[in-house]
């Protein structure tokens, strides 16, 4: 398998390089080499979250994917995203997912029924985003060429001041997508609690998952599972 | 040759300071605990006042079987105590205990940030305990924690915001070489906030209803014995260190003092940080642990709008004085 993802890797890395004239690609730096490494972890790490069948563990490759993700954009020099990365997908958004996961149903050991009939248009789909995505990459940074020895490029400065100056209208159609994705979650709990009986205390401030707390009478016999 | 070495000497001063000060810390409790319950606490090991009480318990923690329940997932169980040790250690790289670029570990651009984030890093240890142990204890300690810490990252954060919008700039370095003593009652909310959110984010009473012996036992600890166990209880210490040295970073101005700041700045660091830490210790004797629902009650009704009124101060008081 991990040849097969070398060589997925290896298809896609000379794209920038090749592009890019007065950098070889035979001679790599060191940066340039950690970079590679670090990304076919990620990529390995992410096949392995959708291919596991013991669902915590999923998750938890997911924090060796996003961590990997970090790594990267470290060897960018974009510090302030990779600190974010880890804040918000690390911290936040697996611990969220972890907290779900135990609350519902988390067996130890493989669970069969892990699976679903949709196995290859998730495929079909996962492979066109990442073509479109790689696609958008390569065709937008084409000859760019980060200098990573001089003046970070990807400080906290920088990235504040690109960010309110250039992208200013991006960033806040954003944010308001993101609160209405709030309160949306919102009204959803508040419609599955009138209907069911109401929640444990210690569920509430969670109000995502408060539809999953009807679950949890089942969350009992998880250890039975193995 | 000598960059190297400037590094290796940086690494292994953190590294002993990583060592040494969490079981100061540990001791001091033992001690101070039993002084405000009339007692005498550790008085044998080591002979004068029981100094060496910790250092007795590390052994006694060595000999100990290591044991893996039957049931548990092994590898995550086994990986858990480093995740949850390991953060602590990488913070400490950042904070600063003096000016100059001499008295950190590593200067690093978004400091605030990878303090926080990296933080937030060292819960999944406890998660990955709670859910890996195949016990209910640990599975319900597990859920706690990860209630506890989703309720009470925000807060933290918005305040550390706070300080950052006051100084301009999210290096922790920045912060202290902008602070001015007046800082210290403006953001005095975002102080106490930050400091109690901390603490429910360590667990450490009265916040430590995921470790609640009275109901479940030790919570996601319960299956550890052994060197595994010490590691969760160092990591403990850890982080009190961590939150009191980012405390007294963030909000009570670091290595600036009424007088000696110039040569003697790391002291008023390591003076402020032991205070806050006895404050914990403080805590830990005086308070009652909350209930759950209080637990969340506190962060999502009180901590968080306090923490948007300091946003809120900070920022009207940052344009006024432009």
């Amino acid at each position: 398998m991990t040849l097969a993802i070398s060589a997925a890797l290896l298809a896609t890395g000379p794209a920038p390089g090749a592009a890019a004239g007065t950098h070889g690609f035979l001679s790599p730096t060191g940066v340039e080499i950690a970079f590679l490494l670090v990304g076919l972890v990620t990529f390995g790490a992410a096949l392995v979250t959708v291919t596991t069948r013991q669902l915590v563990h999923a998750a938890l490759w997911l924090v060796v994917t996003l961590g990997g993700l970090a790594v990267e954009y470290l060897l960018l020099t974009a510090e302030f995203i990779a600190w974010v990365q880890v804040l918000i997908y690390v911290g936040s958004v697996v611990v969220l997912l972890l907290f779900g996961l135990m609350l519902t149903r988390a067996p130890i050991g493989r669970s069969p029924d892990a699976d679903s009939g949709n196995r290859w248009a998730a495929l079909t789909v996962a492979v066109a985003a990442a073509a479109a995505l790689v696609w958008v990459v390569v065709d937008a940074f084409r000859t760019t060429w980060i200098d990573l020895d001089g003046p970070a490029a990807g400080s906290t400065e920088a990235t504040g001041a690109s960010l309110f100056q250039n992208w200013v209208l991006p960033f806040e159609a954003l944010s308001v997508l993101l609160l209405a994705a709030l309160v949306g979650a919102i009204v959803l709990s508040r419609k599955a609690k009138a209907d069911s009986s109401s929640p444990p205390m210690n569920a509430q401030a969670l109000t995502e998952s408060s539809h999953a707390v009807t679950e949890s009478s089942g969350s009992s016999e998880q250890e039975g599972a193995r | 040759m000598n960059d190297v070495l400037d590094v290796a000497l940086r690494l292994l001063v953190v590294f002993v300071v990583f060592l040494t000060l969490p079981l100061v810390i540990g001791q001091t409790e033992h001690k101070v605990m039993a002084h405000m319950q009339g007692r005498l606490g550790p008085m044998y090991a080591g002979g004068f006042h029981g100094w060496a009480q910790l250092i007795a318990d590390g052994v006694k923690f060595a000999q100990k079987e290591d044991v893996v329940p039957a049931g548990a997932d092994r590898r995550i169980f086994q990986l858990a105590p480093a995740v949850a040790l390991l953060p602590y250690l990488l913070v400490l790289l950042a904070i600063p205990i003096g000016p100059g670029e001499g008295a950190v570990g590593q200067v690093i651009d978004a400091g605030v940030f990878f303090v926080l984030a990296v933080m937030g890093v060292g819960v999944l240890g406890s998660l990955m305990a709670g859910w890996a142990s195949a016990n209910k204890f640990s599975l319900l300690g597990g859920l706690r924690t990860a209630a506890q810490l989703l309720a009470y990252e925000l807060p933290m954060l918005l305040t550390a915001a706070s300080v950052a919008m006051a100084a301009g700039t999210v290096s922790l370095p920045g912060i202290l070489d902008a602070f001015e003593w007046w800082w210290l009652p403006w953001q005095i909310v975002g102080a106490i906030v930050f400091f109690v959110a901390g603490l429910a984010e360590l667990q450490r009473p009265p916040f430590d209803m995921p470790v609640a012996d009275s109901e479940i036992i030790f919570g996601a600890y319960t299956e550890y014995t052994g060197l595994r166990f010490a590691l969760f209880l160092l990591a403990e210490y850890a982080g009190i260190v961590v939150l009191c040295g980012l405390t007294t970073v963030l909000f009570l101005g670091g290595w600036h003092g009424p007088w000696g700041a110039d040569g003697l700045g790391w002291v008023w660091t390591l003076l402020k940080t032991a205070v806050l830490a006895f404050l914990v210790i403080w805590l830990r004797v005086t308070y009652p642990r909350l209930r759950e629902d209080q637990l969340q009650k506190l962060a999502w009704t009180l901590l968080v709008p306090l923490s948007l009124a300091q946003i809120a101060l900070t920022g009207i008081v940052k344009v006024v004085i432009q």
